[in-house]
Parts: structure tokens; sequence; C-alpha cells
């Protein structure tokens, strides 16, 4: 194998920026996710945590930078090559994002159906599996989306982004808007199901709790730029303030939250 | 006291920045729909066709508006019989009711209306669905489950616009001059047989044709605004409510427009 060494990283960004209007969101995001382990990034709202992994996935064109996956650079990868890609990925959304039109099975079965051409019968199957595999019985297949708590529809987008079988999945704040429980039985899942697939996961969020509990690696972002990363354990001896400030959530220290002094 | 003579020149420099302003947001928009419109297109005529949304999409745009559009066909139909008698009579012309009923519906009052009536109806609902989508990210869901959203939302939905509005306006057509005809033999006095023969003796192929080739632009046209302002739409409810708007609008602007123009192609000597 003249492939990449062991320790070569299964996504590597190098000096992504991103622009909106005159409003910089990236200012040089430098970040290594390692494979078949679990990176978070954390950072405070409008941090760029959102806009970095749409980038990867080219959902939003970088303005400047480069993206590798497997060594393979695709910041511009359109068309086929794109399709190829993203059938590598699975993406859970800070909204869920389910299908209203479409009743939950098919939501789960979707990407094998549209995506991969599989039959419908054989899709149905797989789809009824995976929702067993986060926790939902064959019955909740038939609803709707609109008849599902917050932390079903989760737990339903979860099914939906590991129906696949990905080698890489994407987290936008997994338990965002669940209560503390809810919240720790979709941390779990996504665990299980990291460890299953044997996937390179990467997750955003701000839940301390979460992070905790998913993270083998995390990186810290702050006004467009990687900041610290390290390894989960290393994070309340950082030693770096911002990293400090974030994790224990303090309102003072060296991040100033743009507040209006009354 | 140093303002004074600024003053002048701010007001030049603001109104010639506001004129190109405009321009650049007009180029803008042009150059968007334009992007958009292609990839939409192409669409449409590479496999794999969503034959079952296309179908859906035909029922939702085309039987679903049939009671309002019939209703408006019907009531133009009576309106133009009535509106042309009184005209009419001055000259003992009664007998081109018929004419003007039959040439109205065809050529102008049947596509245009139903146009318009299907534009508030089904553009804006196409809008309002996709923009919901957009902000809810079931747009870039669609991606990352490697479906092109041109593919699976649009080409479908242009599909269904452009061979649903034909056959829609073809019956708005009967049935405005079925309007037409009650009142001439109910409220005019006119003879049943008379005024279906007059209406047959004046209709041309042509007449029909230019009007259903009308309905399929239209169609396209709908479509095409109802999945483009939908698509571009961001910033929650508010922006879903200004995207329905702007597709309500744009559209029936593009009817009025592109009306004219295919009825100088067709009949402009």
């Amino acid at each position: 194998m003249s492939g990449p060494a062991p320790t070569a990283p299964k996504i590597r960004l190098r000096g992504v920026r991103k622009s909106f209007g005159a409003k910089p969101v990236l200012q040089g995001i430098d970040l290594d996710v390692p494979a078949g382990e679990s990176t978070v990034v954390i950072g405070g709202s409008g941090s760029g945590k959102s806009v970095t992994i749409k980038c990867i996935l080219g959902l939003i064109r970088a303005d400047a930078g480069r993206i590798e996956v497997d060594g393979t650079d695709v910041t511009h990868a359109g068309g086929t090559q794109r399709d190829a890609l993203l059938r590598r990925f699975g993406m859970l959304f800070q909204g869920s994002a389910l299908f209203d039109s479409l009743p939950v099975w098919q939501n789960v079965a979707f990407g094998l159906i549209q995506g991969r051409g599989m039959k419908r019968d054989e899709a149905r199957d797989i789809a009824i599996q995976k929702l067993a595999a986060v926790g939902l019985g064959p019955d909740v297949g038939e609803l709707w989306p609109a008849e599902l708590s917050g932390g079903m529809q989760k737990r339903v987008a979860l099914a939906r982004a590991i129906a696949s079988n990905p080698e890489i999945i994407f987290f936008d704040e997994p338990t965002t808007g669940l209560d503390p429980i809810m919240a720790d039985v979709i941390n779990h899942l996504i665990k299980q199901c990291v460890r299953d697939l044997g996937a390179t996961a990467l997750s955003i969020t701000h839940d301390m709790a979460s992070v905790r509990k998913i993270a083998d690696h995390v990186a810290m972002i702050y006004d467009g730029r990687i900041i610290w990363t390290g390894r989960a354990s290393a994070i309340d001896s950082s030693g770096n303030p911002y990293v400090d400030q974030f994790v224990n959530g303090r309102a003072e220290g060296p991040i100033q939250m743009q507040i209006r002094n009354i | 006291m140093s303002a004074a003579p600024r003053e002048p020149v701010s007001l030049i420099s603001f109104f010639l920045a506001s004129i190109g302003r405009g321009v650049i947001a007009f180029a803008t928009a042009t150059g968007r729909l334009t992007l958009f419109t292609g990839p939409a297109v192409m669409r449409c005529f590479v496999p794999p066709f969503f034959l079952r949304i296309v179908l859906r999409q035909m029922i939702e745009i085309g039987y679903y508006s049939l009671p309002v559009v019939g209703l408006t066909a019907l009531f133009t139909g009576m309106v133009l019989a009535l509106q042309s008698y009184t005209g009419f009579v001055r000259f003992n012309a009664e007998g081109a009711i018929a004419n003007v009923v039959v040439l109205s519906m065809t050529r102008e009052l049947g596509p245009v209306l139903a146009g318009l009536m299907v534009a508030g109806r089904v553009g804006a609902a196409m809008a309002a669905e996709l923009g919901t989508m957009r902000v809810t990210e079931q747009i870039d869901a669609l991606t990352t489950l490697s479906t092109n959203p041109f593919k699976y939302l649009i080409a479908p939905r242009l599909t269904a616009g452009v061979l649903v509005l034909p056959p829609l306006v073809l019956l708005d057509d009967v049935i405005g001059v079925m309007g037409g005809w009650l009142i001439a033999i109910y409220k005019l006095g006119f003879s049943s047989g008379v005024y279906l023969q007059n209406t047959m003796n004046f209709i041309q192929f042509n007449d029909v044709f230019s009007g259903l080739v009308k309905a399929a632009v239209f169609g396209f046209i709908i479509t095409l605004m109802g999945c483009y302002q939908g698509f571009h739409s961001k910033g929650g409810a508010r922006g879903v409510g200004q995207a329905t708007t702007n597709a309500v609008v744009s559209a029936s602007i593009l009817i009025l427009v592109s009306d004219y123009v295919l009825t100088e192609l067709f009949f402009a000597r």
C-alpha cells in the first residue's frame, strides 16, 4: 500500500476561508480529522462551526484554502466527483431536516432509494433495521415526521444519516433543543453508531456534556480560526484561556460577547 | 457652514448610487435566474424522471386548479357576451358576439386568466414549500443524500407545469364559450343553434393552438418562478413569505409580458 501513512487524517483543512458579503466567517481554518475517531469542534454561536462542515460537504463553496478527504483535494469537486464523495458521508442536521412530505421509513431509506437506486422493499428492510438501531420500533416507520417529538425526530435523522453505512458522519449540534436525558440518549446512540460502523465522526456543538461523552479529539474554533486542538481528556487542563472560559461557561474572560452596555 | 457646498454633491452621488444599486441588483437577479434556469431545464430531459412526482404535481397544479379556473372562465365568457352585446347592438352586429367570445377566450383570456389564477394558487404554494425546505435545511439534506435537488424537486415541477396547463386551458376555453352561450340564449334571446354555428364558423385552428402554446409557456413561467423564489429564499418565516409574494408577482408580470410577445409572434403581420 502506497497509501497515506496510518497517522494521515481522514479530512484535512488548510487555510479555508469564507466570507459572506463583507463579513468574514472563516479566516483560515486548519483542521485534521483523524480516521476512525470522533472529533468535536466546539465554539460559540456564529464562530463558523456550521460553515466549516458545509464547506467540507460542498454545500457552501470556500473562497480560499484546501480541503482534502483521504489525501484527495475536493475543494472544488463538482458533478460526479462530488456525488461519489457525498455517498461516503452521512450528515445529521441541527433541525433534523426530515422531509415532511415522506413517511419516516422513506426518510430513512431516501439515500438508499434515490441516491443508490436500491429496490424499495430492500431499502425498507434496512430502514426498519436502522430505526431499531436508534431504538425506534417498525410502527414508527409508518408515521409522518410532523407526528414525532423533537427527540424522536433526531433519532430518525440519525437513522437516516447512518442508513447507507457511511465512512464519515457529521453531526451538527446533535443535542441542541433536547432535554438533558434525551440529549444523553442521543449522545449514547452517536457513540454506539460511530463505533459499530467504524466511521470517522466530526461533530460541532457547544454542549459540553455532549463533548465529554462523544469526543476523542476536541478542536476549539474562535473568530473563524481553530485556536486549540487536543485530546478530549486534556480539555480541562488545556492551559488556553479561551478554552477554559468556554469549557467552564464563564461570561468573563478573553472571549467577549458582543452585547451592548446599557 | 462647511457642509453647505457639499450637499448638492452628496445628493447627486446618492442619486447615482441608488441607480447603480438598482442596475447591479437587476443584473444579479437576471444572472442568478439564468444560472438557475439552465440546469433546471436540462434536468427535465435527463433520466431518471421521477414520474410519480410529476404525476402528483400535475394533479396538484391542474386538477385542483379546475374549480377556480373554471369559475373564472365561466364568468369571463358571460361578461364578454353581455358587454359586447351592448356595443354591437348599436350597429346591428349582434351576430358577432359569438365571434368575440370565442376569439377572446381561446386567444387571450383563457390562457392569461388561467395563468394568473394558477400563479396565485400554485406558484405561491410552490415557493412556500421549497422555501420552507430551504430554511429547514431539507434541500441541503437532499444533497447530502446524493440526490440532486434540481433533479428531484425542480425538474418534475417544471415538467408538470408545462404538460398540464394546455389541457387545463383547453377546458377553460370550452367553459368560457359555454358562459357566453348561456348569456346569449337565456338573456339575449339568441337561438342556440345559430350561436354555436357562428362560434364554429369563426374559430380557426391557430386561435386555439396559439392559446395552448401560451398555456405551456405560462406553465413554465409559474413553476419556474415558484421554484426559483423558494429555492433562493432565506431568513426563516419572513424570507419564505417574501419568496411567496415574489413568486406570484414575478410570475404574473412575466405572464403578461410573454403574452404580448407570443401574440406578436403568432399574429403580427
